[in-house]
């Protein structure tokens, strides 16, 4: 079917089947408990199909197409956390040439330029910026900007661009694909923040970072670290070039920096005194809130590899 | 055949542009008037609150939604903005000279409300300095006061006088907040509508989450 590689094929059938049970599970509670309001639930789950329907439909139309959502996600992404930091007023011109660094770093991916992609963005756009910035004339604030710019830019752009070039990475493992390793790294992250959930809600007891996010507890953290570097164990050899071990290791780095990732972007909501970073996903707030834990696994999971195996 | 054209520009342009270079954060969409005679008012920062607060009705009542804009900047100089405006967008052009009286300033505003349409006014008058509202002014009350069977909603906007200031012509994206109130029924006298609805829009503007995105950063440097 489509040509799919075989193992590709089996996770990208799990997750639907996990789709499935939670269509059933969230449908099944609003039976039983008709009392209770359950819309939140229901959109969580409609808008995880309606995100796992364009990120399939995605990757397995080709290469080109696939490197080019993720182009849109950070689109996507650097307008919403550009929408809710404070810049001033006249940083709009600044903000302008930062989103033109978006197709330009995904031209790069999609060319396969490996050296160009992994110094555009903190060389070029990093020196960059700032000098359109003093070309403005403006020095209130100015270190404040460039901060903010500069952070923006590699969080949303850097970052995300490295599982886009997940893709370009000659492939080693037939049976995965070009789209296993993301694949991998897209469940390994997403289902990580289901793992370190479960385990919180039935553990947890002692909080690790109360001030920013009063649900973490290290019981929660634990049980997901131990949970996905295991579940990575067998998944890995499966979907990426890495043996059992190296897979482990993935799975841990995931698991911790994914962690990491969530609770970054929670500071910068406690900052802000805000809950969502958006309403894009009805169910789950902005892109943010769901890229989070992911703006960290990539990069550091992409080197992993690529050190390891290119 | 306007119709038709404003049907098109908003389905091929306004809407895809406001979706994916703005992107809306919506709150209370539930309040908007399905059907006229309505009044929506709005603070005004940028010329895309028009757009947006358009593109939030869905195509088949599109038509019947009327903003009221000046007559002197939209259509002084004719030409393609006034063809935008009056056909694209189909205003119902004020005098702002403030010569003509009450009754011939707003007849444009009563009959369109007598035909069943869904105005949009921005009672601060003018689009002002970015993203701060400036005084309320009470011409709106005139067209209410013995109308209390008209809906009038507040919404609140935040954002766009950043994507698109005054006096700019680059659009920059941005995500926008658009929250809408429900309906104020305070309408015994000017002042206590007028009070009632600034108390709304400040209201709203809590649900705002773009609200310290313009928070002038100077301020926090120094």
């Amino acid at each position: 079917m489509f040509n799919i590689p075989i193992h590709s094929f089996y996770l990208m059938l799990l997750v639907i089947v996990l789709l499935i049970s939670g269509s059933v599970i969230s449908y099944r509670l609003q039976q039983r408990h008709p009392e209770k309001d359950y819309t939140e639930l229901r959109q969580r789950v409609q808008s995880w199909w309606m995100m796992i329907g364009i990120l399939f439909a995605a990757l397995l139309f080709n290469q080109t197409l696939a490197v080019a959502f993720f182009g849109l996600i950070s689109f996507l992404a650097l307008k919403e956390f550009l929408s809710i930091v404070p810049t001033r007023q006249n940083d709009r011109r600044v903000i302008f040439w930062a989103y033109l660094a978006i197709p330009l770093q995904y031209y790069w991916v999609g060319s396969g330029w490996y050296g160009m992609f992994i110094i555009f963005i903190p060389i070029y756009i990093f020196l960059l910026l700032p000098v359109r910035m003093v070309l403005l004339g403006e020095t209130r604030g100015f270190i404040h900007s460039a901060g903010i710019l500069h952070w923006a830019t590699m969080l949303t752009v850097y970052c995300i661009s490295h599982i886009a070039y997940l893709l370009m990475l000659p492939v080693q493992n037939e049976a995965a694909g070009y789209i296993g390793p993301v694949l991998f790294l897209l469940f390994m992250t997403q289902f990580n923040d289901v793992c370190q959930y479960i385990w919180g809600k039935m553990l947890g007891r002692h909080k690790i970072i109360p001030k920013v996010s009063p649900n973490k507890t290290w019981e929660g953290f634990l049980g997901g670290v131990v949970s996905i570097t295991l579940i990575s164990g067998f998944i890995g050899p499966l979907l990426t070039p890495l043996l059992w071990w190296e897979s482990f290791i993935a799975g841990m780095l995931i698991s911790v920096s994914g962690f990491f990732g969530d609770v970054v972007i929670s500071s910068v909501k406690r900052d802000l005194r805000i809950k969502d970073t958006g309403r894009l996903i009805p169910g789950h707030g902005g892109i943010l809130d769901r890229m989070d834990s992911l703006m960290f696994t990539a990069p550091l999971f992409f080197h992993f590899l690529f050190y390891s195996h290119y | 055949m306007d119709r038709v054209i404003k049907v098109l520009f908003f389905a091929l342009l306004v809407k895809p542009v406001v979706l994916l270079l703005l992107g809306l954060n919506i709150i209370g969409r539930d309040n908007l008037p399905k059907k006229g005679p309505a009044i929506v008012i709005a603070n005004h920062n940028s010329h895309l609150d028009t757009l947006v607060l358009l593109s939030l009705f869905p195509l088949s009542v599109i038509h019947k939604v009327r903003p009221v804009a000046a007559a002197d900047y939209f259509l002084g100089n004719g030409g393609l903005l006034a063809w935008i405006a009056l056909k694209c967008i189909g205003i119902i052009p004020l005098d702002r000279s403030g010569g003509a009286d009450r009754e011939v300033l707003f007849s444009g505003c009563t009959r369109a409300l007598s035909e069943g349409d869904i105005l949009v006014l921005f009672p601060e008058g003018s689009r002002g300095k970015p993203e701060q509202m400036s005084r309320l002014k009470k011409g709106i009350y005139y067209l209410i006061k013995e109308r209390a069977d008209i809906p009038v909603v507040p919404a609140m906007l935040h954002g766009l006088g950043r994507a698109l200031p005054k006096g700019e012509a680059l659009l920059v994206p941005f995500n926008c907040d658009v929250v809408i109130g429900e309906n104020l029924t305070e309408r015994e006298t000017a002042a206590g509508f007028m009070n009632s609805a600034t108390a709304s829009f400040q209201q709203l503007s809590e649900y705002c989450i773009t609200l310290s995105s313009t928070e002038s950063a100077e301020d926090k440097t120094l």
